[in-house]
């Protein structure tokens, strides 16, 4: 039995056994100078193991008594969120090297913070939820206040621990309620006491904390107030991490929790996750507006994207789910295009993040520039590049789901949101000249991230590399 | 061989408009002028050595959606070959022609490319009109009406640097789409009721539609009534009926070769065709053919009078096809579709001869289009005068009276539609109508001669001096149309307007024994006609045009009383004797008589005032619509609120989610809990509170 359950979770164990043993090594040898090897064995442990999750599971095998599923579901996002930090550590070796940030145990704090998310996007249970969460939020505050001797980077650090523990507590405190009522912290049972029509007001209570605490991890309005801070405090290649993975995490938790566990009451919870994804899109297109700093500003584009991947969850379908799944993972793509950019403005080798220094950048660096544009009018969602096909998926699903409202809602939205997006690209095109250029050239793997990115949001639209089907499936297993 | 009738002007624009950089100026000319030659000749060889028989020839699937599915396909019989031969013969000659007439240009700067251009436009029209033509359903005509709309607008437009041929497109293109609206209505309508667009269905149709009631307009019509009336809606914008003819007088801002061509011979006699082609469902549509024989005669009469103050050569002339275009109708409203046919076919000839050699005057006249500054022309320019004289005779109808098929073309097709008006409508409004529009038709045709060719030379000596007699290619046309406009009639008359038996024959149908109780009712009304031995026996669809067997018009109007059928040539006399008393005997007395009828005379000269209540019924109250929209919808209402609610409203929010941003943990945590406690409490009143 234990060996059956211990098979099932083997990929998350490699990589716990992986980081630990790394750790031991590296601190009794030569500790720093072995970063940048350390960096890129992490990365490549991710994309075996990703690779391996991605050709070899089948089926939905139930691991501890349920407490532990692996299912396509859980495949898919577990692949997304191993491609992407691979990614982005890969990105960041330099970046980090330059700065004198680059510890040996970033990369070993990245992988413990995946195995946490790995273990999100398969708990079956509300106990596994909360320990995979919290792995994956302690290895992130640390990464965040990585840079000790900056004060905006521990300030970071600090805040996002203490709202993090606020918001654990009334996760916990959900948690306990549903146990509470319910009886039962396993998905499978919970889903028997919430049926529709005799929900307790206990339940539902428990519902809307666990709601709460999962909201404040994917940053959804009113939940997402540290996320610009976070995001501009934290070294460059930590705030592409955050802005990727975990939110694929937190996403797939999301999904996993309301219809493994609520399923039955999807109307409930239908109207909280509308009311958050709403939120979630005006304000991060209105205060994106007021930025300047162009992290901060990716941080308020994140809420907005968050804010469109909940209405796909929103719909409470099998195809709402399918078109959260989509759209993260081309969140994710377009994310990981922009923070390479983001990476690779430099001004005499500091980091620049006001959005001005990119003006007449079409002059100097017409092929930066060009890929640039066409991720940012990818990310406003213009066609027929592959961010709108993204919401449109989204925004199907919503008005399949009878939410016609939410998804008038979201274009509107996304009118507002484009001004922002577009500013940029007016800035590179059309700004004034100005005699402060940033630096020329910079690292080929930044570039080449960056170009990647580009191609894919302009190859996509093909047939979006048959990722449609992909999600459909995965959607498949969770909602039945 | 019907395919290549079809394509060839297509292939000569594609050939002319796109390649005449490769193949120069010059050869975009011949190749499309060359095409045309050859799609008349195979035009003549297939009207007369094919039979009346209907074929259809296929060229491709084309729709398939739901219950509509349709071919694109070549419907051959008599109607089509008749206007193959009509198309092709004038176009080609048109073509010729243009290369005189078009050689200088003052519209165009030097060394500027608009040869090629006008071909191309010309080898296109030829193209959509011939896909008219050759419609095997409705909608495939539809498409062909539209692409004549689009030639005749590009054609009329072509000298766009004038603002008045800008406006005058325009005006045309406008006006044809309130036409057309009505067009398409009908279609829908034939559409809905037939669930099929082809010919052949909807005709079979045409008995039963004639019993189905339909609303539209919150109102019950008799669906054979209200399609056949709304096609003829269709048929009036394209044909330039009263109350849509306003466009036709001011298309004449296009070249002349367009206006013979286009606004003479083919294209205006488009809504002839369509009534003619739709002759089995007309038949089952009385009310609506006395609306059309109404209109006609009215529109007859109403342009031949207001032809007679003009002082434009062109526009005389456009009013004249108008009132042609009339007869037509009036012919084709009391149920002789083969003599609207007749008149539309020697009316091709004749009026584009008149077109072409009004052109051959302008042309040497150095662009000089009034009247009052000609004079004396017939020495300069002997072959136009007599060009332009044989047209003259054709147009006001000269012959041997009751011999009734010799004479010029005019005169045949012309008694014919008098002689069918009379036995039609028992000698009422329509015959009346038609009666004075042949005396004036005569006074105009005549007074246009006299001023042109007659008397002194008025105006600019300068370009008297210089006038000068046409090339060639321009006159060479003028000869053949000739020919047409001497012979047509004569030739063809039996076909068109001779005994039922004959007609029916020729238009590919079966003729039958009249039945005793029809014989009886014929004798009644009109004694002299009780030899009435055959009557049309083919459904409806059957053959080319369709004739009911209780419609004896065709029939009666060869007995008509002698004073009728001497009647049109009387009135061409007097037409004749006044314009020569006025314009060559007492030259002044025109003037004289303006002066003393000046309302009159205003009221005709402007046309009836039609622009001008237009302009104040529809175009002053749609402008001031559109400055209302553009003003306060668009500029006031849209662009305000845009501009309101994004450089007033949005920066707001913007600065409150900046305000917001404290950078305070207790404001965020604050935040988080108002958060729960929001969620909270719609929980508890919305989802679970039960």
């Amino acid at each position: 039995m234990i060996q059956a359950d211990l098979n099932i979770i083997l990929p998350e164990i490699l990589i716990s056994v992986f980081a630990m043993a790394a750790l031991l090594v590296a601190v009794y040898t030569s500790k720093d100078k072995l970063a940048p090897m350390l960096t890129w064995v992490t990365a490549a442990v991710f994309l075996v193991v990703g690779f391996w999750i991605g050709t070899s599971g089948s089926g939905t095998n139930v691991a501890f008594g349920g407490m532990f599923i692996d299912d396509g579901f859980s495949r898919f996002a577990k692949v997304v969120i191993l491609i992407s930090a691979a990614c982005v550590l890969v990105m960041s070796q330099g970046y980090m090297a330059a700065r004198g940030i680059l510890k040996f145990e970033y990369p070993l704090l990245i992988a413990l913070a995946v195995v946490g998310m790995m273990m999100m996007v398969s708990a079956g249970d509300l106990m596994s939820l909360y320990m995979g969460l919290e792995l994956q939020s302690l290895a992130l505050y640390v990464v965040a206040s990585l840079r000790r001797d900056s004060v905006k980077s521990t300030e970071a650090g600090l805040k996002y621990f203490v709202l993090g523990a606020l918001s654990s507590g009334l996760l916990l405190y959900g948690a306990s309620l549903t146990y509470g009522f319910a009886g039962t912290t396993l998905f499978s049972g919970i889903i028997q006491t919430a049926t529709e029509g005799e929900v307790s007001i206990g339940l539902l209570f428990g519902l809307v904390f666990l709601v709460s605490g999962m909201a404040f991890k994917v940053s959804a309005v009113p939940f997402h107030m540290w996320t610009p801070d976070v995001y501009e405090g934290s070294p460059t290649p930590v705030t592409a991490f955050f802005a990727t993975a975990p939110k694929v995490a937190a996403m797939g938790l999301f999904a996993r929790v309301l219809h493994d566990a609520f399923g039955g009451i999807t109307g409930d919870w239908q109207q909280i996750l509308a009311f958050l994804s709403v939120l979630s899109m005006f304000l991060g297109a209105i205060a994106a507006i007021g930025q300047r700093n162009i992290k901060r500003l990716m941080a308020f584009s994140s809420i907005a994207h968050m804010g469109y991947a909940l209405m796909g969850l929103a719909a409470g379908t099998a195809f709402g789910v399918q078109a959260m799944l989509i759209y993260m993972a081309i969140y994710v793509t377009m994310n990981v295009g922009t923070f390479a950019f983001i990476m690779s403005m430099e001004r005499d080798g500091q980091p620049v993040t006001d959005i001005r220094s990119l003006n007449m950048l079409s002059k100097r660096e017409p092929g930066k520039a060009l890929a640039m544009l066409i991720l940012l009018f990818s990310l406003a969602g213009v066609p027929p590049l592959v961010g709108f096909f993204g919401k449109l998926y989204v925004l199907r699903a919503a008005y399949e789901g009878g939410l016609a409202w939410l998804a008038v809602a979201g274009v509107v939205a996304s009118v507002i949101g484009a001004f922002y997006y577009l500013r940029i690209v007016f800035y590179m095109y059309f700004g004034e000249e100005q005699d402060e250029a940033l630096d020329k050239g910079g690292s080929p793997i930044l570039y080449g991230f960056l170009m990647a990115s580009a191609a894919i949001m302009l190859l996509g639209v093909v047939n979006l590399f048959g990722i449609e089907g992909v999600a459909e499936a995965a959607a498949a297993t969770l909602v039945n | 061989m019907e395919s290549i009738i079809l394509f060839a002007p297509l292939v000569g624009a594609l050939i002319g408009g796109f390649g005449w950089k490769l193949i120069g100026e010059r050869g975009a000319m011949w190749v499309t002028t060359g095409l045309l030659f050859l799609a008349c000749a195979f035009s003549w060889i297939v009207f007369l050595t094919h039979g009346p028989e209907t074929q259809h020839i296929q060229i491709l699937r084309w729709i398939e959606s739901g219950s509509l599915s349709t071919d694109w396909s070549i419907r051959l019989d008599r109607l089509t070959s008749i206007m193959l031969i009509v198309i092709t013969t004038v176009s080609a000659l048109v073509h010729l022609y243009s290369f005189g007439y078009m050689a200088h240009d003052e519209n165009f700067r030097e060394g500027e490319s608009y040869k090629p251009r006008f071909f191309a436009y010309l080898s296109f029209f030829t193209f959509a009109m011939l896909m008219l033509v050759t419609s095997d359903n409705l909608v495939q005509m539809f498409f062909g009406w539209e692409g004549v709309g689009v030639a005749s607008y590009l054609l009329i437009g072509f000298y766009y640097r004038k603002p008045s041929a800008n406006a005058a497109a325009i005006k045309a293109f406008v006006v044809n789409r309130v036409g057309d609206f009505g067009f398409a209505l009908g279609i829908f309508a034939l559409f809905f009721l037939t669930d099929s667009i082809r010919f052949d269905d909807v005709f079979a149709a045409a008995p039963d539609l004639a019993e189905t009631q339909l609303t539209f307009l919150w109102t019950e019509w008799n669906a054979a009534n209200l399609i056949a009336f709304l096609l003829f809606v269709g048929a009036m914008g394209k044909s330039a009926q009263l109350i849509l003819h306003t466009w036709l007088p001011d298309a004449m801002e296009g070249p002349t070769p367009v206006s013979a061509l286009i606004h003479a011979a083919t294209m205006v006699t488009a809504g002839v065709f369509l009534v003619c082609r739709m002759s089995p469902l007309m038949e089952f549509a009385p009310e609506a053919m006395m609306f059309v024989t109404f209109l006609g005669a009215t529109t007859a009469f109403f342009a031949a009078t207001v032809g007679l103050v003009q002082n434009d050569i062109k526009r005389v002339i456009a009013y004249s096809t108008c009132s042609q275009l009339g007869y037509m109708f009036v012919a084709a409203g009391v149920g002789v579709y083969s003599v609207a046919m007749f008149h539309l076919f020697t009316h091709a000839f004749f009026k584009a001869m008149l077109f072409l050699g009004a052109g051959s005057v302008i042309h040497g006249m150095h662009h000089e289009q009034d009247m009052r500054n000609y004079g004396g022309l017939r020495h300069k320019m002997p072959k136009t005068f007599w060009a332009m004289m044989i047209g003259t005779l054709a147009i006001t109808g000269v012959g041997i009276p009751l011999t009734g098929w010799i004479g010029f073309a005019g005169f045949v097709s012309k008694d014919a539609v008098i002689e069918s008006a009379y036995a039609g409508t028992a000698g009422g409004y329509a015959f009346w109508m038609l009666l004075i529009a042949a005396l004036f038709t005569s006074f105009y045709s005549w007074r246009l001669m006299f001023l042109t060719f007659y008397g002194k030379p008025r105006g600019d000596k300068h370009t008297h001096e210089h006038a000068h007699e046409s090339p060639n290619v321009m006159l060479i046309p003028l000869g053949v149309l000739a020919v047409g406009a001497v012979f047509a009639g004569a030739i063809w008359y039996g076909s068109f307007f001779g005994k039922t038996n004959e007609v029916v024959k020729f238009f590919g149908g079966k003729y039958g024994e009249p039945t005793q109780e029809l014989v009886e009712a014929v004798a009644e009304r009109s004694p002299k006609a009780s030899e009435l031995h055959y009557v049309m026996e083919s459904k409806p669809g059957e053959a080319a045009i369709y004739i009911a067997p209780e419609n004896t018009v065709l029939h009666e109007a060869h007995y008509v009383p002698t004073w009728v059928k001497l009647s049109p040539f009387i009135a061409m006399l007097i037409g004749l004797a006044t314009a020569y008393w006025f314009y060559i005997v007492n030259p002044a007395l025109p003037k004289r008589l303006a002066e003393q009828q000046r309302p009159l005379y205003l009221f005709l000269l402007n046309k009836w005032y039609f622009d001008e209540v237009y302009d104040f019924v529809f175009v002053q109250p749609s402008k001031a619509l559109g400055r209302f929209l553009w003003k306060r919808g668009d500029e006031g209402t849209i662009d305000g609120t845009i501009n309101g609610v994004s450089m007033g409203v949005i920066p707001f929010f913007t600065r409150l989610a900046g305000r917001f941003q404290s950078g305070y943990i207790f404001t965020y945590a604050f935040a988080m809990v108002i958060g729960i406690a929001i969620l909270i409490t719609w929980m508890t009143l919305s989802g679970g509170a039960h």
